[in-house]
């Protein structure tokens, strides 16, 4: 499926049409807050972000979104319950120390979750390791073993695993090939493990068996 | 020679040449005169709480009248939404932006952040900003007279408390004919005032902006406090209170302006600005003079200080801040549950290296603000110069504000 040019990227096209319009958004790692604009203006949603670095977290006010500089892992255990209808971790699941502690804050403080990641299963990446026999490094995890802030490879298989382990349920996913940059994309159907660059999962509440709706 | 006026006598980064002879100060005022100016402005009083009616302070005692100090820069709009108060820090003044007629040479001490087309934004806005109760600069203060003795209060004045000092600001602003404010943005003991506003007077407060602050003085900042305290109650001429007919204690005011100056600084500004530095020297003098030029700096901020500063008004205001404790007032401990009353949007903005209000301070009321669900933006400016980096020319600061103000006045008309 191609998906027409848009401002935001793909990835976050893909996150915003399942973003209930007037809903409660709390934006974790928000970057420069391309997503929550996008969902405030275009979605009527009340956003908040919350984002480290101090020129993002600038960068976000003067556009008129509401965002706090902090630490992640620390920012989320202050909400009160239910305090958003959707919580999302964009693109940053890889770099978490404790991703089930976070996954359970962001249960509890958003009814539902929104997480995306890179995935590790792609088959180049799997070609990479075979035939260099290196640790991979690709488009989408470009860095080095020894500089890199992702310090946790992911594959979507893992990701579901990890669901049932932790005790929330997936209610959605998608898979895509698409550039991290790429304002278009396409959605991958047949065996996402292998040919997926990233996943996409909305996420929620309690064990009950996976929806898997893939568009 | 003009010399700025401002809270903390903020220094210029590279500029200070701390010598009394030569005072030349800091490039905040060459960059104040640069870009728009709300231009002239002249200074006016409110009078309220006039006998009977008097004001009832915290403390249980009545005073009146109350005169305010004012100014107010910009134009009330026609539904009265875009009103703007500044909250002014501990030697503060009404002055915030503009030139009064007979001194084109100073500006007020928050000129570079309001003004048109700045950060507070008066094309936009209505600003208003008062001096405080208990201060010297026009308003009701120990150095006022008192109406049933007919000479200055001294220490007859009573203990005057940040809430106070709100409540007078809200008799102005009914004055006024403001019932709602866009915004209310202060820093230090400003933002105190800030605070104060969001939760004494939650329905009346949109937005609000508290920069630099606390919900409550640390021991280490009452600390500082008291010292300077004693040191202007340890001045032979301070005279319990009772000096506005003789000598000033000027010595000890000096000396508490000197404490507050290093308060205001930061390890490494003090490194980068002074250093070991001497003053006019080559060598150590053996004596007492000022050798280094940190001591010039402060003997000079003291001495500058005294001519427009009232010892007393510094005792009482200082002592104001020290007892402020939002949770303590508001909920007997719980900053979450005093927090609970407020309905404003917040910006917290704190500085890396401010030690006077780490940023620990502004986390633990963005905390509460969160646990209550407010909407809250918060930004910790990496600034080398401490405390007194809310009043430089910040860049950053100014686009946070801008930014955050037009966000709250569009969501105000949507």
């Amino acid at each position: 499926m191609r998906q027409k040019d848009s401002q935001i990227r793909f990835d976050l096209q893909i996150i915003a049409s399942w973003i209930e319009p007037g809903s409660r958004v709390l934006g974790l790692g928000c970057g420069e807050g391309d997503l929550l604009h996008f969902l405030k203006n275009n979605k009527g949603v009340r956003c908040t972000g919350i984002e480290l670095n101090e020129d993002k977290v600038a960068r976000c006010i003067e556009k008129g979104l509401s965002v706090l500089q902090g630490d992640i892992n620390e920012e989320v255990q202050d909400y009160p319950e239910d305090a958003f209808d959707y919580v999302i971790l964009s693109q940053t699941l890889q770099q978490i120390y404790e991703p089930g502690r976070l996954v359970r804050a962001m249960l509890r403080i958003g009814r539902k979750g929104v997480v995306s990641f890179p995935s590790f299963s792609h088959w180049r990446v799997r070609l990479q390791l075979l035939t260099t026999g290196r640790a991979p490094v690709t488009r989408e995890l470009p860095y080095d073993w020894h500089n890199t802030p992702n310090i946790r490879v992911i594959a979507l298989k893992d990701f579901r695993r990890f669901s049932r382990e932790t005790g929330f349920s997936i209610l959605r996913e998608v898979a895509i090939n698409t550039d991290h940059h790429e304002k278009s994309g396409n959605i991958i159907r047949l065996f996402p493990n292998l040919r997926a660059t990233y996943g996409i999962f909305l996420i929620g509440r309690g064990t009950r068996s996976v929806i898997a709706a893939r568009q | 020679m003009s010399v700025p006026m401002f809270y903390s006598g903020a220094v210029s980064p590279q500029n200070h040449q701390p010598s009394i002879d030569n005072p030349k100060m800091s490039e905040y005022l060459e960059h104040a005169r640069g870009g728009d100016s709300v231009g002239i402005v002249k200074k006016r009083s409110f009078t309220f709480a006039r006998p009977p009616k008097r004001m009832t302070l915290e403390n249980g005692s009545k005073l009146g009248p109350v005169t305010l100090a004012y100014e107010t820069f910009g134009a009330l709009n026609p539904e009265r939404t875009n009103a703007v108060l500044i909250t002014h820090a501990l030697s503060g003044d009404s002055h915030a932006a503009g030139y009064y007629h007979d001194d084109l040479d100073k500006p007020g001490w928050w000129e570079i952040m309001v003004g048109p087309g700045k950060g507070i934004d008066t094309d936009k806005y209505f600003v208003v900003c008062s001096n405080i109760l208990g201060s010297c600069m026009g308003s009701t203060g120990p150095g006022s007279i008192n109406p049933e003795t007919g000479r200055p209060f001294g220490l007859d004045f009573p203990v005057v408390t940040i809430g106070d000092m709100v409540t007078a600001q809200k008799a102005l602003l009914d004055h006024l004919g403001i019932r709602r404010l866009l915004s209310v943005a202060g820093g230090s003991i400003g933002g105190m005032q800030v605070l104060e506003w969001c939760l004494r007077y939650p329905e009346m407060v949109v937005s609000a902006i508290p920069l630099a602050t606390t919900t409550k003085h640390s021991a280490l900042t009452i600390a500082f406090n008291e010292v300077a305290r004693q040191a202007i109650m340890a001045d032979p001429n301070w005279n319990n209170g009772d000096y506005y007919g003789g000598a000033k204690p000027d010595l000890g005011l000096a000396v508490a302006r000197m404490i507050g100056h290093i308060t205001y600084l930061s390890d490494e500004s003090m490194r980068q600005k002074f250093g070991r530095r001497l003053q006019d020297r080559r060598d150590f003098s053996f004596n007492f003079d000022a050798d280094f030029q940190v001591e010039s700096y402060l003997r000079y901020q003291g001495a500058k200080f005294v001519e427009r500063f009232d010892a007393n008004s510094f005792l009482y205001i200082t002592k104001a801040a020290d007892y402020f404790d939002l949770a303590r007032q508001y909920n007997s401990g719980s900053l979450v549950k005093a927090f609970s009353r407020a309905r404003a949007k917040f910006l917290v903005v704190s500085f890396t290296s401010d030690w006077l209000y780490p940023t620990y301070q502004s986390r633990e009321m963005v905390k509460a603000m969160k646990k209550n669900g407010l909407d809250v933006s918060f930004c910790e400016i990496e600034a080398h110069w401490g405390h007194d980096a809310f009043l430089l020319p910040n860049e950053r600061l100014t686009a946070l504000i801008r930014g955050f103000l037009g966000r709250v006045q569009h969501e105000t008309k949507g």
